[in-house]
């Protein structure tokens, strides 16, 4: 399948990616990694006028320190990202979680803001964001703003974004001392999470001092798990308590039901793969 | 249209192209290099995976003008000095293919994940190559394809200066 | 030369041997040749433009707008061929009566599938050509879809082909033996009659390679070369050649690589033909090529049945009889054997096993679905997967080990030559020999018991075993056979060796390759036949210029048939070679021993010449003894007197997650007897990869459509083709039961794999929730289907 024409600009600027979108106007879309957007061209399903590439702006690429986060630049490969020292050793749910995205030739192009911009429901990444309580760095003919996560993802496939504006970064607080885990479930290694959780736990004197769960498939967005966070703090950190806790994780939830899983199922996936999580986030 | 100058398994061609081109099509219809297949329109097959500056990339994804000024290897490249690459070897003697239209973007993605992991487990090799699909093998022989290039290049890295060692 | 070697002529040293295959050279490297890589001069680009409805009326069609896109030469529609289009062939009228619906290439007034191509655009390039589809006009109006199988046969319901007055294509009956006795007979002995229904789904067979034509007319001369991504060169001719008009011998046929075909490239299909009519139309080459997305919709399925099974059998456990009826999917068309694809298991159901009588029914079915026809087995996996089922099944209602219910109505070693109740003489097997070596090797008593523990402490992850054993019937032919079954076909093959003047061997086999490994293992046969290098020997297919005859590769029949008359074409070069050597060794034709690629004198070893002095002395041509012609070559064809019957013994150790539904395969064991083997390696990678399609039938994959009758598995990303993480390590051993009806001992072994897998897979998945409740999880068993059969059976018992 061949895409239809378009026309095409590479800036090698943030300024000129956000001039050369403005000038696009409605018609105009972002390529970051492609690995998305390329079948979707492929297959006529989306029929851009212009592609602002924004593979050619360095700014764009790798991991920042700044004291109590890291800025993970939109334009950094899946690839770096698992390898990237400061996420491993700050946020390793985000690594744990991109080493399932896809495959390597896919991570080789594909992007941590491409995947996050994308906001498909059903992608790992998102639910990792919410999970983390990351903020989103928005650049735009307006400057810059910042959007909490929690805020980002608006519906399937639709982001807060505003038109012209470019997701530049990702501000991920830095965890110490906590564990991680994705719980990915998929039919075979290539398919899309059916259901994933993102978890991230605090562990104190033998009991979950406190926990973050994301979840991936379960909605039009990713979904925070919220009652089975409240739940589970001050809870001990013993399989059973976590299975326990993890029963409420459908709750408020509205999954979708598709070729891959009907909602039902999702729901139970949910409970029982959270509590998988929690318990290898909290090494039980 | 842009005008784009990319360097394929050793020679530097320049071409003015649309920016929809494919860059397996530019590959395929531009250069003549038919070695590298198409077998999807999703990147879920791999058949077209080439390395682009050294990594691997499904080729169907990638835009021509994405690729000006890059390095692109095909399985028509990879062979270097007329020596088989020790992953094209394997790969016959171990049987790890049958009607081949897959191997070209196997094998290229197996060279790619023993650059990563020179000495990758079963499991491993496995995962590595999630991203490719074979219909005719069950994956085995490919996976044992894989196991003996790896011991293969780890010996001769061993048997040569690890630094000029070609992985 | 040593005595021995004297004493033994003929022996094997290539045969047996793990041979590296010759064809990979250029697989490895690149330099290969797909259709779609092909160039010649002024190729234009051909693209499809198809259905987006499942069925609907062209009410109007325009393909001018078409033209006025830039680099466009051409646009038509089924209207603009319609006089000349023809109907695209079905070889197989299974029953007198059967509706045979026209099967035009392009739609004229009708569509009947979502993919049914409708308009073809022809331009300079495939960019052009993909925009320019979007430019025709075409207004449909609606008709109602017709998905169901069961809702299609119902009075009143919506027809595929309005003037056939049904969506029934055939009712086929073969009874064999008194059904109704032996069911009688169970019940009134206290014995069971056990129904079950089994359902498999339609697949799409997903070969890497997607479909590709190229036409190169030579229009003044009337000539066409048509390169196609096809299993069947040769068929494809003739096809061609009854439905377009062009005379045979104005056709030259070649399938060059061909990236895996497994069922689906055995077809005259629309694009091909449509392909060679435009190129006739504009006196211009035409490249057509198949995206994925078009492969899935308008390339064949396979399988599509419900199977109503019914199986009589006393209190102990043997068995009576077996009755079978199936509903068939057609899909919307007849393509070249879809009615016929059931019927090749209709003599595979009672699989191993002996009983008293068989009844078995089929009815064929239109949908407005892609056409069914020959996928990997082709209805006999089908068959293997509703016997295989039903034992252990029949094993759980009787309470007796399915493997000793196996060995209780299997047919023994001893008792072959066996005249199964369908009707086939199986000549040779040994199930027991395979049985208990896969047996072993599997460690079977000591998963039992760990299945039991992992019961007793009510595990969530649950074990079970799947057993298969399976025979099939393969080596496609004999051709009076295929005749009684009304395939409008024969099944010889044909070989040519020729002996080229430096004595290096040219192998011409009406075989078509496309990932078997035929060059390898046939330099195998030739080169032990005739004594020569296997480096010395090539071989020649795939061109119905240089391969002029010839019946193709599918139904495992290359070896067991395409084999055979190599072996054949061999002796006869032999034979002639001998009467040269007598001449030149000055003896006579009786004292002449032939062995390792020497004649020499019977008592006179030092008197000898090789084959290939002999060969350059035919060439040469200077002292001929009377009567024989120069030159040293043969033909032959050989139809096989019988099917082949490999067999094997498949066991499978599964770990069901009984809280998600995900089922892992822990072990797999499979010792297959294929009979004589000529290339272990090659035997081993069509095992393996056999396997992994039968267990992705099991596990993974479906063609799913909606209530619309849109393919909804309509790309890779939702149909779920199994990649390396996704299967198992199969654990492999051979017996070697020798087929007593060709020469060299040879059966089939392409399909035999896939055959067996999938009824061990989901053995194992019902055997590990037995206890739960669970008797039945449909294909494929998805993590959802496994979770909601415990579900439904915990909420049933509770």
């Amino acid at each position: 399948m061949i895409p239809a024409q378009f026309e095409y600009t590479a800036p090698t600027t943030v300024d000129e990616a956000v001039s050369a979108l403005a000038q696009g106007g409605e018609e105009a879309k972002v390529l970051a990694g492609g690995q998305s957007l390329m079948p979707l061209l492929r297959l006529r399903l989306a029929y851009p006028e212009l592609l602002v590439d924004l593979n050619r702006v360095a700014e764009l690429r790798g991991v920042r320190d700044e004291g109590d986060s890291l800025v993970i630049g939109a334009m950094t490969t899946h690839h770096t990202v698992v390898r990237d020292p400061l996420v491993n050793q700050h946020c390793a749910l985000i690594a744990l979680a991109t080493a399932t995205v896809a495959d390597p030739a896919v991570r080789h192009r594909g992007t941590f803001g491409g995947s996050l911009a994308h906001a498909d429901p059903a992608g790992d990444l998102p639910a990792v964001t919410v999970a983390l309580d990351a903020e989103m760095i928005a650049t735009g003919p307006n400057g810059q703003r910042t959007i909490p996560a929690g805020e980002f993802f608006a519906d399937y496939l639709t982001s807060t974004l505003q038109p012209g504006e470019i997701l530049v970064g990702v501000r991920v607080p830095k965890l110490a001392g906590w564990g991680f885990h994705y719980e990915k479930f998929n039919r075979v290694a290539q398919a899309w999470a059916v259901v994933g959780v993102a978890a991230a736990v605090r562990r104190a004197n033998g009991n979950i001092a406190e926990a973050r769960v994301g979840l991936t498939n379960m909605g039009a967005t990713p979904v925070r798990a919220r009652a089975v966070e409240s739940a589970v703090q001050g809870t001990q950190a013993a399989p059973a308590a976590l299975h326990e806790a993890a029963s409420q994780a459908a709750e408020g939830t509205h999954p979708p039901s598709d070729l891959h899983g009907q909602a039902d199922y999702r729901r139970h996936l949910a409970q029982v793969l959270t509590g998988r999580a929690l318990a290898a986030a909290a090494r039980v | 249209m842009p005008r784009i100058s990319v360097k394929v398994d050793g020679v530097t061609y320049d071409d003015d192209v649309e920016p929809r081109l494919l860059l397996v099509h530019y590959l395929r219809d531009w250069l003549g290099k038919v070695g590298t297949p198409i077998g999807c329109d999703t990147t879920n097959c791999g058949a077209c995976t080439v390395l682009m500056d050294g990594s691997s990339v499904k080729s169907c994804s990638v835009l021509a003008v994405q690729a000006d000024g890059s390095e692109v290897t095909t399985i028509e490249g990879l062979a270097a000095d007329g020596q088989m690459h020790p992953m094209q070897k394997s790969f016959h003697e171990e049987h790890a293919l049958q009607c081949g239209y897959c191997t070209p973007g196997m094998i290229l993605a197996a060279t790619d994940l023993l650059r990563d992991n020179p000495n990758p487990s079963d499991d491993e090799i496995r995962d590595g190559l999630e991203g490719n699909l074979c219909r005719c093998t069950g994956y085995q022989n490919i996976v044992r394809a894989v196991r003996r290039a790896a011991a293969e290049m780890t010996e001769s890295a061993a048997a040569t200066d690890p630094k000029e060692a070609r992985v | 030369m040593t005595e021995q070697a004297q004493a033994t002529p003929g022996a094997a040293k290539e045969i047996g041997a793990r041979r590296a295959r010759k064809e990979d050279a250029r697989l490895i490297t690149g330099q290969t040749r797909w259709t779609d890589s092909i160039q010649v001069p002024g190729l234009l680009q051909m693209a499809v433009l198809r259905s987006p409805m499942a069925h609907a009326r062209i009410t109007r069609i325009d393909v001018s707008p078409a033209l006025d896109r830039p680099g466009v030469l051409a646009a038509f529609s089924g209207r603009d061929f319609a006089d000349e289009q023809g109907s695209l062939p079905c070889a197989w009228p299974v029953t007198e009566d059967m509706a045979q619906p026209p099967n035009p290439p392009l739609a004229v007034d009708e569509v009947r599938y979502a993919g049914d191509a409708v308009a073809v655009v022809v331009a300079r390039d495939r960019y052009s050509a993909a925009d320019a589809l979007e430019a025709i006009e075409i207004d449909y109006e609606p008709l109602p879809p017709v998905l169901d199988l069961e809702e299609a046969l119902a009075d009143g319901a919506p027809l595929v082909h309005s003037d056939l007055g049904t969506n029934k294509c055939y009712d086929f009956h073969m009874p064999a033996g008194d059904y109704q006795a032996a069911r009688d007979r169970a019940q009134a002995e206290g014995g069971i009659v056990m129904k079950r229904r089994y359902l498999q789904q339609r697949l799409q067979p997903s070969a890497m390679e997607p479909r590709a034509v190229v036409v190169e007319p030579i229009a003044a001369a009337g000539e066409f070369t048509l390169y196609s991504a096809t299993q069947i060169p040769h068929i494809l001719r003739l096809l061609l050649a009854m439905t377009t008009g062009v005379p045979e011998h104005k056709i030259r046929v070649v399938a060059p690589d061909v990236g895996g075909g497994f069922g689906s490239k055995l077809n005259l299909y629309a694009e091909e033909s449509i392909a060679l009519l435009v190129a006739r139309r504009l006196g211009r080459p035409v490249k057509w090529t198949e995206s994925r997305s078009e492969n899935y919709q308008a390339t064949i399925h396979g399988r599509g049945q419900i199977q109503d099974i019914e199986v009589a059998a006393t209190r102990e456990g043997r068995l009576l009889g077996l009755k079978v009826s199936l509903v068939a999917d057609m899909g919307a068309y007849l393509q070249l054997i879809t009615p016929g694809v059931p019927l090749l298991g209709a003599f595979m159901y009672p699989g191993i096993y002996k009983m008293d009588a068989y009844d078995f029914s089929c009815t064929g079915v239109f949908t407005t679905k892609t056409p069914t026809d020959a996928y990997r087995g082709a209805g006999r996996p089908e068959a293997t997967y509703a016997i295989e089922r039903a034992m252990d099944d029949l094993a759980q209602e009787l309470g007796i080990d399915p493997i000793e219910l196996r060995r209780q109505n299997w047919i023994r070693h001893e008792e072959f030559p066996f005249d199964t109740i369908a009707g086939l003489t199986y000549d040779s097997g040994n199930y027991e020999a395979a049985t208990d070596e896969a047996l072993r090797l599997f460690g079977y008593e000591e998963l039992r018991r760990e299945q039991a523990e992992r019961r007793d402490r009510g595990d969530p992850v649950q074990l079970g075993i799947g057993i298969s054993i399976y025979t099939e019937m393969c080596g496609i032919a004999p051709s009076r056979v295929l005749g009684s079954l009304s395939f409008g076909g024969g099944g010889w093959e044909y070989a040519s060796v020729r002996m080229l003047p430096t004595g290096k061997v040219e192998v011409v086999t009406g075989a078509s390759p496309h990932g078997q490994g035929h060059d390898t293992t046939f330099s195998q046969i030739v080169a032990d036949a005739l004594g020569v290098p296997f480096d010395d020997v090539e071989l020649i297919h795939g061109d119905t210029k240089s391969s002029h005859k010839g019946l193709d590769t599918y139904g495992s029949r290359s070896l067991a048939v395409g084999g055979i008359a190599i072996t054949q074409a061999c002796g006869r070069v032999i034979e002639k070679a001998r009467k040269v050597a007598a001449h030149l060794l000055e003896a006579a034709d009786t004292d002449i021993e032939f062995s390792g690629g020497t004649f020499r004198v019977r008592g006179a070893p030092e008197s000898a010449k090789t084959i290939q002095e002999v060969v350059l002395a035919t060439h040469l041509a200077h002292d001929m003894p009377e009567g024989v012609e120069p030159s040293l070559d043969a033909d032959a064809t050989f139809d096989p007197e019988n099917f082949s019957f490999p067999h094997g013994s498949h066991l499978v150790a599964a770990e069901v997650d009984t809280q998600t539904g995900f089922t892992k395969i822990r072990s797999y064991v499979a010792v297959d007897d294929c009979g004589r083997v000529i290339n272990p390696l090659v035997v081993e990678g069509q095992v393996v990869g056999g396997i992994a399609q039968g267990l992705a039938q099991a596990l993974y994959e479906e063609a799913t459509y909606d209530a619309d009758g849109n393919l909804t598995s309509g790309t890779l990303a939702d149909y779920l083709v199994p990649a390396a993480p996704d299967v198992p390590e199969i654990t492999m051993a051979r017996t070697e039961t020798p087929a007593t009806t060709n020469p060299l001992g040879v059966k089939g072994i392409g399909e035999a794999g896939t055959i067996g897998s999938t009824p061990a897979v989901v053995n194992a998945i019902v055997d590990a929730l037995r206890h739960l409740g669970v008797d039945d999880v449909d294909m494929p068993c998805t993590p959802e289907r496994v979770w909601r059969a415990i579900q439904e059976s915990s909420a049933a018992s509770a």
